[in-house]
């Protein structure tokens, strides 16, 4: 059993306009209305940066924001995951486009934009940040694989570790063969042992196939998690918002799953939203 | 860089088992006689019919080798290379072995990749339907585009169970895959993994790299004055990590530390006084509680561009100085992207293993600038640690010490 602290959440996605405006939500206490994405332009860009990134390196710029704003921590000495089902599928289908016709010249930014690892670059350069940092894919269970790589980062090397999962939907004709439901991305700032910064403590454990995958209370957001990998989170912030005791299971490569056991940070009383689990 | 000794922050962990495949040859013994001879795989590019100059290694006679059985359905070009290393040095029976001792649930599977299987929707995209734009019906993204059936390939081929992903950060991904590894056996994940990776030749990496100016009309010419670019070649390899014997003998090649960092200046290009690529080698010496002064020779990165071997000898220099042996690999089968960590060290590997160190085949002249000790000629020399680097794109960067047990 694997055991980090969750120190800050930033969150985007239809209808989740940033964790602290999406807890009613996500506790259960208000409806869930899937507005469309509203990327909240990030600070952390020149502006004439902002324009031309890319819509994965806005999204992870902002949900990285917020979450490193609540857990107060220093964004430039932190190590970072990256995790996301497929990456950019915009940049990827221009560049096929390209290859495929008559003038087959790539354009450079085009061409080193269009690997796994953008969005940790930008984040790299708009943070300062010269601390390890990785990419994961692992298709349509991304993010379980990237806790899995993060908190073993954080309990082995006793250190703070950074998780920014994210999707965003694939253009024609790509969006036929791997339709993804909408952008999503979520970071979480985990630390090897609780800090006045704690919001919940998570044990993890890596186990067989035996529970069926936990699901989110509400159909638009259980409809998101089905359709989104990465939102395949919700779950886990559904509990983290109600602040109570919960587990969670996450399917990991169809034989495994990842049981997460969540617990509010020592002297929360559990009297926001409900007591029982999330889902079975 | 302190110059006193300290213990390693990480185990030591043993590669039970290695193979690799590049344009020298297929297996360990073709590769460590290639480079112990100087051969190089490097050719004119005829691949895709690219209309300008540049050399590929490029492996013969994959297009002839379908992936059959129960793996069929993951049949493209990357994963018909790594079938190919899997099939070879004995390492698929290495790896039943393992399965045996731990059980498959507790092998993980943890490798990189930077293009996967681009190259089957590169193909798909030329027969796009003529009326709808649609791609053909015989087009598997899951197990070919999508970076992590490689991973789901070779989890499915070796019949294993435990955790897995892909680590895609460009030219550094099947470097960073020791650390992913040394992490989940610390961490009680897993008692063995597999790590290391493929990558394979497409259009996206040979016009993208032409687009950036970078790619070589000659065969690459690493740390050379009148260096020109890359040569991409496509490799696999594959390594089989566990926990070493108490007392791992001179046989036994030891993973002795991974160290990680970002460039936080650009997106491809590094930074010119190599601060990223020097962070990386010593948070690996760090972490194999070594000094400068125990490592016999360093396996450079040196792609032969001129911004990144400059840098590159900046940052080695500033903590070798010249008096520890360095050459890059890259004129013998090209720059393998995603592949070239695992590649390099399975070089280095069968350096530590067979007494030699590699040259540099290509490179004439060293630039008169740097101040590395660079090593154009190779030769047979005793290698008990060394370090190997691999730096990609997004500022990725990433080193593994590697030594022999003792």
């Amino acid at each position: 059993m694997i055991r980090v602290s969750i120190e800050g959440v930033g969150l985007c996605g239809p209808g989740l306009d940033g964790w602290a405006a999406s807890l009613p939500v996500l506790s259960g206490m208000a409806e869930h209305v899937p507005t469309p994405v509203r990327v909240p332009p990030s600070a952390l860009l020149p502006p004439n940066e902002r324009r031309r990134a890319v819509q994965t390196v806005q999204l992870t710029l902002a949900v990285g924001a917020e979450a490193f704003a609540a857990a107060g921590r220093d964004a430039g000495e932190t190590a970072t995951i990256f995790t996301s089902s497929g990456g950019d599928g915009e940049t990827i289908h221009e560049i096929l486009s390209v290859l495929a016709s008559s003038n087959r010249e790539l354009s450079p930014t085009r061409f080193h934009n269009s690997v796994h690892n953008t969005p940790a670059g930008y984040w790299g350069i708009a943070t300062e940040s010269r601390a390890p940092s990785s990419s994961l894919c692992c298709h349509d269970d991304s993010f379980a694989a990237g806790l899995l790589e993060a908190t073993a980062q954080a309990t082995t090397e006793r250190r703070a570790v950074a998780l920014i999962a994210y999707d965003v939907q694939y253009p024609s004709p790509l969006s036929a063969v791997r339709p993804i439901g909408a952008s999503f991305a979520v970071a979480l700032v985990l630390a090897p042992v609780p800090t006045a910064a704690a919001i919940a403590g998570v044990a993890m454990t890596l186990r067989p196939k035996s529970d069926a995958a936990s699901v989110v209370v509400g159909p638009t957001l259980e409809a998101l998690r089905g359709t989104t990998p990465a939102a395949r989170s919700l779950p886990l912030l559904a509990a983290l918002a109600r602040r109570t005791t919960a587990s969670v299971t996450l399917d990991y490569l169809g034989d495994l799953e990842l049981a997460l056991d969540v617990t509010p940070p020592a002297g929360v009383a559990a009297s926001v939203g409900r007591s029982e689990p999330v889902a079975g | 860089m302190s110059d006193i000794g300290r213990e390693p922050d990480m185990p030591p962990l043993a590669l039970r088992d290695f193979t690799v495949v590049t344009s020298l040859g297929a297996g360990r013994a073709a590769t460590a006689a290639a480079l112990r001879e100087g051969c190089s795989g490097l050719r004119p590019c005829t691949f895709d019919a690219v209309p300008f100059a540049s050399y590929v290694g490029e492996i013969a006679g994959l297009d002839a080798a379908p992936l059959e059985g129960h793996v069929a359905g993951f049949d493209c070009r990357n994963h018909r290379l790594a079938a190919l290393a899997l099939g070879q040095d004995g390492f698929a029976d290495s790896v039943a072995a393992a399965r045996e001792r731990y059980g498959a649930e507790r092998i993980g599977v943890f490798l990189g990749t930077s293009t996967s299987g681009l190259l089957q929707t590169e193909l798909a995209y030329r027969r796009r339907d003529a009326q709808t734009g649609a791609l053909p019906a015989d087009f598997d993204y899951a197990r070919t585009h999508n970076s992590y059936s490689l991973a789901r390939f070779v989890r499915a081929a070796l019949h294993l169970a435990g955790p897995a992903f892909v680590v895609s950060t460009a030219c550094a991904a099947t470097a960073k895959v020791f650390g992913s590894a040394a992490r989940m056996i610390a961490a009680g994940l897993c008692d063995a993994a597999v790590v290391g990776g493929a990558d394979t030749l497409c259009a996206t990496t040979l016009y993208g790299f032409h687009s950036l100016g970078v790619m070589s009309d000659e065969p690459c010419r690493p740390f050379d004055v009148e260096r020109r670019g890359i040569s991409i070649g496509e490799a696999a390899g594959f390594v089989l990590l566990e926990r070493p014997a108490d007392r791992a003998g001179e046989d036994t090649v030891l993973l002795l530390g991974v160290g990680e960092s970002t460039d936080a200046y650009h997106m491809s290009s590094p930074h010119p006084d190599g601060v990223g690529a020097r962070l990386a080698m010593e948070r690996a010496l760090e972490a194999a509680g070594l000094r400068a002064a125990d490592i016999d020779y360093i396996n450079l990165h040196g792609t032969a561009t001129p911004i990144g071997d400059a840098a590159e000898d900046r940052a080695v220099a500033d903590v070798f100085g010249a008096r520890t042996p360095c050459s890059s690999t890259k004129g013998f089968a090209g720059h393998a992207l995603g592949a070239s960590g695992v590649v390099e060290a399975a070089f280095c590997a069968l350096g530590i293993l067979h007494g030699f160190m590699p040259g540099s085949p290509h490179t004439r002249t060293v630039d008169p600038g740097f101040r590395s000790g660079y090593v154009r000629e190779g030769g047979p020399a005793r290698v008990d640690r060394v370090l190997s680097n691999s730096f990609g794109f997004g500022g990725a960067n990433c080193t593994v010490a590697l030594g022999r047990g003792s």
